[in-house]
């Protein structure tokens, strides 16, 4: 570099004289057209744009001319240098792209391979029902509550208002442990949870219980001796038949899509009183298959209604032997079958495929229901 | 109770424009489970009509069978010769005859055939050939004064409607004409007419036999109805058979008969006794010690001295309200019989028939509750019908009654009201407890309510309130919701049990909801030793399979079936299943019967807590079972097999889902490979094992070989949940990577030297991960090298190549303190 000199005239400095400005750039526009490919532009780039390039020496003259002549010198290599940058750019696009189509091309896969390298699991829908079950409720403000599945006769049967002779005892169908006398049962409804909440909780009581239960029943298509049901309980004042169809109506809209209602049949269940039996309005032919024969529904056999379980209102007995106030508080009860739920709301035709394990059953079902 | 509609129709006007499925409809809003209505008669096509036996030539053809050809009058030109197999009819019987031409049930259609060497133009019915009963034991002789030549179906009232009802256990009284009948009456707002409205002294010419009630709670009323000089022999009457055959029972003699009509109609269970059979009085008593009885069924039977008894001087002569005994049962020859109708309270019988297994249509009447005003009055029915269709006479009656407590019940009169959430008005209230046959009376804004005798079950207000709102129906009930407070959502463990299950799910596992029942032979197959704890089980008293008692005290068994399963079905190359469920875990030390509680308030908390200490524990375990390919081979190149280290990864993936730091250790245990297993702790509590099963396992329950396993205590697991994490600050300064290669002696775990690594190291290290394990000639025999990258960065500084080396050197010199490590070059 030229030592700074303030009577220096930049035209007589020969790389910044205008013609040569302009033949380093001309080179340089030249080098770049011809450059074929992203190889040669990077050693274009190095010659005509890098440090040592022309232009760049060009450049650091200026410093060193006297303050009236820097900038039109300055303004001369910066056009000729911003040409240079801008022409390396678009060639550089240019090439890119003529590369890209080339090789990517080249790079082309068979995207239909699979890659189950690393086959994914699944839940039981069972499980995963029931789950679904439990967070409508849970989104109403109620609780999940539990309890064990080998049971005190006590809790299963006598605070349900069944007594050691009452004749539904006999209905249920029950796996004694051990011995009949022993006071030990495989629980034969989720409904000694309720018991167990009404024992330890103060109302207002709003609880959601599912669990494994279990009748002995031999395994059938549609029966189990071994099943899954939801039982919901609310203690509350001013507790009415009306809350528990609002609420089953809330339940079946959540679970089979909006305008779905539930309709009541009276029963009987000695834990509740009034008792009934919820219908499900049928969620495929919404009672559309009912006196057409030509459009049969096999879902609810053209009835229009699904039998969908039990329920009523708890038997105040219930509550005195919880230590209830029944003059205070009233309550609702109501339970469903899981595996019938998963049956007619999945068209699952044998209990068989829900119990066994295999798992061309379970898998299309995945993590959620 | 199967109901015959015709015989409903003769006590309730039910519009004649009412179909059978409309009627069913009305009786299931009202709360009666009518489960089908069956049509019989419907699908009688052509000419059947009645005939009258002129002739019968009996032989015996060559296979061996006895055969009639009979001549039979069907009021045409000539009578028929029609060839029957059947021989319980005789000349001048009239009988149903199905000329050809005619249909019968199921498609059968009748046309004249050579059979047994005549020209058979027709055939004779059985009650089963047309449609109406089940039994096919012999052809249905009709009444003597049925018009020979006329269409059977319309002369004999073959053609009826049945409707089956599934009757709860409330409403005992529905388990009789009488009964569904008032339903239906009410149901469609006309007139009742009471078939229990009888005569009650039908012929009473002087006392019957003795009759001692000693016991109130074993029977509280007793009728004795005595008749003479019946014909044994007198036929049933076509309508009776036929209405006794669409109930459901079998029409056996005319007294039988009797009595079992006259129970469906009013639901009084009737007893006719021979009375050449009986020896004195009659005693209604509870059993002695020892006494025996041999029922209707010949089965002898040891009674219990809770067992109700009706007696005379030779001893027990039936099982009240349950079952006769076998001694005074009426035969063909009883001539002079004695009709029981008596109210035997409800337990009594339902205890007695649950001690026996014995189930009859009269101990399902009276564990129901019978209407005690029953007895004088079905017992005058029956009497009447045996007069009048057997040729008797009524020769006496004893009658005791002890009467019962006055059942009344108060209530606000807006009580039904507030169950259901809508106002009545007191009127509908009065008005609707009237149609159910309660006595009503006002007291201000209360009502006193005596119940109707048939309903024992009404007894509290609620009873009172469901018979308003089901009888208005359930339809009007309103739809509110209630205001439920706020919830606090899943507990942890609800959350963190979903978790687990979607992170086996995600690893590759399918999950199974096994039966928790198993053998004991499983125990064997699994190699447990003798004093496992896991061979301590609860045994079920009654279970499906006597192969499978016990309740189990590992998920194991039904995991490794159900992987068998799927295995021997081809489901895939490879399978892994993982369950998660209840184990039973008995108290080793026996646990102290659960107290019998009463329910009339809540049992203290010391009450409670000896029921629930009488629990088995029940903890949630999680087993995982896997064999074959663990990853598929693939167009990628070759698969892996499932191994050891995916059983014992997926604790440690479980485990981190939770939050808790598992050590793992070697361990022998069953049923696992004793060289492949790992014990599981947290915080120094074991919780499983994992790893690969033992050869002999493997074969003894024909699993593949390799077979691997995991079980841990979930519920435990759960227990040392992590609480909220809490991340160390991420440093943004540079990382310092060192790889150290150490050998050890074989028996040195990977887990130790990484502790050492980490310890050594201290807090500068920000991750240690084994890359290599290698054994072979350059280590030498009983030695391995495990290579470690560490990485090692600082909060605050970028580190210098001397602190990092630094670390490095105190963490190799603490694996050589620890575990006699070799730092290798």
């Amino acid at each position: 570099m030229s030592a700074p000199n303030r009577d220096y005239d930049p035209v007589e400095v020969t790389p910044l004289h205008p013609d040569e400005v302009e033949r380093f750039r001309d080179e340089a526009l030249a080098a770049i057209a011809a450059a074929s490919d992203l190889d040669s532009l990077r050693e274009v780039r190095l010659a005509h744009a890098g440090d040592r390039s022309p232009l760049a020496l060009a450049n650091r003259e200026i410093g060193a001319l006297p303050p009236q002549a820097k900038a039109e010198a300055g303004r001369r290599v910066g056009q000729a240098r911003g040409a240079v940058t801008k022409a390396l750019a678009e060639r550089e696009t240019r090439l890119l792209e003529a590369r890209d189509a080339r090789i990517l091309v080249e790079e082309t896969v068979d995207v239909t391979l699979p890659w189950d390298r690393a086959p994914v699991g699944a839940r039981h829908p069972l499980t995963t029902l029931q789950e679904r079950i439990a967070d409508v409720f849970v989104a109403m403000g109620y609780e999940v509550a539990e309890g064990p599945e080998v049971e005190a006769e006590w809790l299963n049967f006598d605070a349900l208002n069944l007594g050691p002779d009452h004749p539904a005892r006999t209905m249920q169908d029950t796996f004694w442990v051990e011995s009949p006398d022993s006071g030990l049962v495989m629980r034969t409804h989720t409904s000694p949870v309720q018991i167990r909440t009404m024992l330890t909780r103060k109302p207002p009581i709003y609880v959601v219980c599912p669990g494994r239960t279990f009748r002995t029943d031999e395994l059938d298509a549609t029966h189990s001796p071994v099943f899954h049901q939801v039982e919901g309980l609310v203690v509350d004042e001013g507790i009415t038949m009306a809350h528990l169809k609002g609420t089953l109506d809330a339940f079946a809209t959540a679970m089979f899509g909006e305008g779905i209602t539930t309709r009541l049949r009276p029963s009987y269940f000695p834990f509740t009183e009034p008792s009934a039996e919820p219908d499900l309005q049928c969620f495929v032919c919404r009672g559309a298959s009912v006196g057409d024969p030509e459009n049969p529904c096999r879902t609810c056999n053209s009835e229009g209604w699904i039998e969908w379980g039990g329920c009523g209102m708890v038997n105040p007995r219930v509550l005195v032997a919880c230590g209830i106030d029944p003059g205070r508080y009233s309550g609702f009860a109501f339970g469903i079958g899981i595996e019938r739920t998963l049956m007619f709301r999945h068209d699952v035709r044998d209990m068989h495929d829900i119990v066994e394990g295999d798992i061309r059953f379970t898998l299309p079902f995945g993590t959620e229901v | 109770m199967r109901v015959p509609l015709s015989w409903l129709r003769e006590f309730v006007e039910i519009p004649d424009t009412e179909s059978a499925r409309d009627v069913a409809d009305a009786l299931i809003r009202a709360g009666l489970e009518v489960e089908t209505v069956e049509t019989v008669g419907v699908d009688i096509e052509g000419p059947v009509v009645v005939g009258q036996v002129l002739d019968i030539d009996e032989f015996e053809a060559s296979n061996g069978k006895t055969i009639r050809y009979c001549q039979v009058e069907v009021g045409e030109a000539q009578p028929r010769g029609i060839v029957c197999g059947a021989t319980n009819f005789a000349v001048g019987d009239k009988v149903v005859v199905s000329l050809p031409g005619a249909v019968l049930p199921g498609g059968f259609a009748i046309a004249a055939r050579k059979t047994y060497g005549h020209v058979s133009d027709g055939m004779i019915c059985s009650v089963r050939e047309l449609g109406v009963g089940d039994d096919h034991t012999g052809i249905l002789v009709i009444d003597a004064d049925a018009p020979v030549g006329a269409p059977a179906v319309e002369a004999l009232g073959l053609r009826d409607d049945v409707l089956d009802i599934a009757v709860t256990p409330d409403r005992g009284y529905a388990l009789s004409i009488r009964g569904v009948g008032r339903e239906a009456a009410t149901a469609y707002n006309v007139e009742f007419r009471d078939p229990a409205d009888v005569t009650l002294d039908v012929g009473v010419a002087s006392p019957s036999r003795p009759v001692a009630l000693p016991d109130p709670t074993a029977c509280d009323r007793f009728v004795l109805r005595g008749i003479e000089g019946f014909d044994p022999k007198a036929a049933t009457p076509l309508r009776m058979r036929l209405r006794l055959m669409l109930a459901g029972m079998r029409p056996v003699s005319l007294a039988v008969d009797i009595t079992n009509y006259v129970m469906l109609e009013l639901g009084q269970p009737l007893h006719a006794f021979d009375a050449g059979k009986l020896a004195g009085g009659i005693v209604v008593r509870r059993a002695t010690m020892g006494e025996q009885l041999e029922t209707l069924d010949h089965v002898v039977r040891d009674l219990d001295t809770d067992d109700v008894l009706i007696t005379d001087e030779s001893g027990p002569i039936s099982l009240a309200g349950t079952m006769g005994g076998l001694t005074t049962e009426i035969d063909e020859h009883s001539k002079d019989l004695l009709l029981e109708a008596a109210h035997f309270p409800a337990v009594g019988i339902a205890r007695m028939s649950r001690r026996h297994g014995l189930s009859s249509e009269a101990s399902r009447r009276f564990e129901r509750g019978v209407d005690p005003e029953l007895p004088p009055r079905a017992a005058a029915r029956a009497v009447a019908l045996l007069v009048a269709l057997g040729g008797g006479r009524a020769v006496g009656t004893t009658h005791v009654d002890l009467g019962r407590a006055p059942v009344s019940i108060t209530i606000a009169a807006n009580h039904p009201d507030k169950v259901a959430g809508l106002e009545y008005g007191r009127d509908v209230v009065v008005r609707r407890l009237a149609d159910v046959g309660c006595e009503v009376s006002a007291d201000g804004d209360r009502l006193r309510v005596v119940p109707p005798s048939w309903r024992p079950d009404l007894t509290d207000p609620n009873d009172l309130a469901e018979e308003v709102i089901r009888l208005e129906g359930y339809d009007r009930v309103p739809v509110a919701l209630p205001r439920a407070p706020i919830g606090r959502g899943l507990t942890e463990s609800q959350r963190l049990r979903r978790q687990v299950g979607r992170t086996l799910a995600d690893a590759g596992y399918v999950e199974v909801i096994a039966y928790p029942f198993i053998s004991s032979s499983v125990f064997d197959a699994l190699a447990l030793p003798a004093d496992d704890v896991r061979r301590h089980a609860l045994r079920l008293a009654n279970p499906l399979s006597d192969e499978e008692p016990f309740l189990r005290t590992t998920l194991l068994p039904g995991l490794l079936a159900a992987l068998r399963r799927n295995l021997s079905r081809g489901v895939a190359n490879g399978v892994a299943l993982f369950e998660t469920g209840s184990v039973y875990l008995p108290d080793p030390g026996g646990a102290p019967k659960p107290p019998r509680l009463g329910v009339d308030r809540r049992p203290t908390d010391a009450e409670l807590a000896g029921v629930f200490e009488a629990l088995p524990r029940e903890p949630m375990y999680l087993a995982a079972a896997l064999a074959g390919e663990r990853m598929p081979r693939g167009w990628w190149g070759s698969g892996r097999p499932a191994t050891w280290s995916d059983a014992i990864q997926l604790v440690r993936d479980v485990a981190a889902v939770l939050r808790c730091d598992v050590e793992v250790a070697a361990a022998e245990y069953a049923p696992w490979h004793p060289g492949r297993c790992a014990a599981i702790s947290v915080d120094g509590v074991l919780v499983g094992h994992a790893g690969e099963l033992h050869p002999r396992v493997c074969a003894a329950l024909e699993l593949p070989a390799r077979t691997c396993a995991a079980e841990v205590d979930l519920s435990e697991l759960l227990g040392h949940a992590g609480g909220p994490v809490q991340p160390s600050p991420v440093s943004t300064f540079p990382v310092a990577t060192q790889d150290v290669a150490l050998v050890v002696a074989d028996d040195v775990p990977a887990a130790a030297v990484e502790a050492a690594l980490r310890d050594g190291a201290g807090e500068l290290l920000e991750s240690v991960r084994l890359f290599d394990v290698y054994a072979g000639d350059q280590i030498g025999a009983g030695r391995r090298s495990l290579a470690y990258a560490l990485r090692f960065r600082a909060h605050d500084r970028t580190l210098t190549a001397e602190e990092a080396t630094a670390a490095r050197d105190a963490a190799v010199a603490e694996a050589v303190r620890r575990v006699d490590a070799v730092l290798r070059s």
